[in-house]
């Protein structure tokens, strides 16, 4: 749960990165890093302030609002605090009729949040997602990069566990 | 066991890494196409071999090329849909994490055909595993001569990008998908024009799922008529089907088209059968997006055929009776599975995925789950199922783009061949809201 600083900077790594993820589109079409871009901001900071995507708009010489159209469309970006460790649970049919639902409950009840809260530690945020693509091997959850799947209670306890030290 | 054309070699070890892949016989097909094909030599073979868009549409490939306009001096991009969203699909990324020098051979070939100097495969955010998985093959492509400038010493030029996308499923729509690669919202554009004429960048431009351009180096190193006589019909080939829900052994199977719907459900060789004590109520057999069948219609038309795995046989009987191949995202369902909540649940998805831009679709996807979403907990009335088929009528063909009628279909078919199931959760709302509670009249019809 941190505020982003003012001003706001990359890392000299992530500014590397950035700067060559806009190299990869034809000239005058550095917009189409938004996206790319937009990750590599919520990997640094955790989530995007506004601040965050002024900052992203001034690198790529775009209006602050084509940023906030953007990353108000598309559900990765978080667009308020988060605790650590975001857990995306998949709420779509196919994994529900793997037990997705309970597993839900059964996590919900153990960390004592809703969707969309976190735990007064701060270390776990819970999001509903859609479909994970992942159907075969549900129930399924998503932290980061990692996915979580075949997810039963016994298995629930262990990653939370896991993850609290 | 049956041809495998894409899963030949997905579980040799290392088969990720360019050196055993190569060994496997990978990059032959750049080698053949580039040295000793033209590009149009190239595009004639994807029309020979018949085969249709893997996404889900079935449009054949090798015509949606023949449509690429190639005006002077104009680029032309080839882009990737890796965009995988669709409910109970999960074949590209299984394809894509395991053997991803196919996909990336695959595109080079295409890429070549299409005279594109710069593509783009555009992966779903959600798998930023996968994408690094993707772009450490480019590289290790490009190290190789396979990709960069003057690929093999012919003169061809050809960058790979691999773009993240950001959670929209509206996005996996190729021109959706495109206007997210500008950097812009994922909002369908009005067609005509086509992508083909103008598609990124307003260039020409070809969208290719994953699978169906994953396909095109066997299909340069044996032929095209070699890949069209394999399958049944105008159904040619191989297809990938992610199996879910309630069966034995669930995964990623590649089938050849024409296998009995039967075989591929019962045999130990793919799903393995119904979970042990239990049967078969239902089957969404080609994504969430695809009218669902009760038990009577999965394994035998409504003529009484036995129904197979092919675009013709499983549409066969139109809405009334068949469903599509879609996607190939089969999805099982057991008699302990509730017709109406598994209903609501999709309704739910297509609302929160609906991009917004048009009313019927906006509107309507909410409408259909708040009525759904009463139904499912023992407040609707009789006359709310005639109102989801009002609505979802209303929606159907009446959109921009086909979320509109995705959001409809599995509705309109739930209620036609579950109706009974719907009337029961409004009758006997008590017993229907029960946890666990199931309605066994249907599977007795």
């Amino acid at each position: 749960m941190t505020e982003t600083p003012n001003p706001v900077a990359f890392t000299p790594e992530r500014l590397a990165k950035v700067k060559e993820v806009i190299a990869r589109y034809p000239e005058g079409r550095q917009k189409s890093a938004l996206l790319p871009v937009l990750h590599i901001a919520q990997e640094q900071w955790g989530w995007v302030s506004s601040e965050v995507m002024d900052h992203v708009a001034e690198i790529l010489s775009i209006e602050p609002v084509e940023v906030y159209e953007v990353a108000s469309f598309y559900t990765m970006y978080h667009l308020d605090p988060v605790g650590k460790h975001v857990i995306e649970y998949c709420r779509t049919g196919p994994c529900c009729l793997m037990g997705g639902e309970e597993i839900y409950d059964y996590l919900k009840q153990k960390l004592g949040i809703q969707a969309g809260q976190t735990t007064a530690d701060g270390l776990f945020t819970i999001k509903e997602v859609e479909c994970l693509a992942a159907c075969g091997w549900g129930p399924v959850f998503q932290i980061r990069e990692q996915f979580y799947m075949n997810l039963t209670r016994e298995r629930v306890d262990e990653i939370i566990e896991e993850l609290s030290k | 066991m049956a041809r495998k054309i894409l899963t030949e070699h997905i579980n040799v070890p290392g088969i990720e890494t360019f050196e055993v892949y190569r060994k496997q016989g990978g990059y032959a097909a750049v080698e053949k196409a580039i040295k000793t094909m033209s590009s149009e030599e190239v595009v004639e073979e994807a029309k020979k071999s018949g085969i249709r868009g893997r996404g889900g549409a079935g449009f054949p490939m090798g015509m949606k090329w023949g449509f690429l306009a190639k005006p002077e001096g104009v680029p032309r991009y080839l882009v990737c849909n890796a965009d995988e969203s669709e409910p109970g699909t999960f074949k590209d990324h299984h394809l894509m994490k395991s053997i991803p020098h196919l996909l990336i051979e695959g595109m080079i070939v295409s890429s070549y055909a299409l005279g594109a100097n710069k593509s783009f495969i555009y992966v779903r955010g959600e798998l930023m595993y996968v994408i690094r998985i993707l772009e450490k093959a480019i590289e290790e492509a490009k190290a190789n001569g396979f990709l960069g400038k003057n690929i093999l010493g012919s003169g061809y030029d050809l960058e790979l990008v691999v773009q993240p996308g950001g959670g929209a499923y509206i996005c996996g729509e190729e021109t959706a998908l495109l206007e997210s690669l500008e950097g812009k919202r994922g909002n369908p554009r009005n067609k005509p024009p086509f992508p083909a004429v103008k598609g990124l960048y307003q260039s020409p431009t070809v969208v290719n799922n994953v699978e169906s351009i994953a396909n095109m180096p066997w299909v340069i190193n044996n032929g095209g008529d070699a890949y069209a006589a394999i399958g049944i019909g105008r159904s040619t080939g191989t297809k990938l089907i992610s199996a879910s829900g309630h069966i034995q052994k669930p995964g990623v199977y590649e089938i050849e088209l024409g296998l009995s719907v039967d075989e591929f459900l019962n045999s130990d060789e793919y799903c393995g059968g119904i979970r042990k004590g239990h049967y078969l109520k239902a089957l969404v057999a080609g994504g969430s997006s695809v009218p669902i069948l009760p038990a009577h219609l999965i394994t035998k038309t409504a003529a009484g055929e036995d129904r197979l795995m092919s675009y013709e046989s499983l549409s066969d009987g139109g809405f009334a009776t068949g469903t599509m191949l879609g996607s190939g995202g089969f999805i099982v369902f057991d008699e302990t599975a509730c017709i109406v909540r598994n209903t609501w649940n999709f309704s739910r998805f297509y609302h929160h995925e609906s991009c917004g831009q048009c009313s019927p679709c906006r509107e309507g996807t909410g409408w259909m789950e708040k009525v759904l979403h009463r139904i499912e907990h023992g407040h609707g009335s009789l006359h709310d199922i005639d109102l989801l088929v009002d609505v979802a009528k209303k929606i159907e063909g009446n959109t921009i783009c086909p979320l509109g009628d995705a959001a409809a279909w599995p509705i309109a078919s739930a209620i036609r061949h579950f109706r009974e199931e719907f009337e029961w959760h409004i009758n006997s709302p008590k017993e229907a809201t029960q946890p666990g509670a199931v309605f066994m009249g249907a599977v007795l019809a």
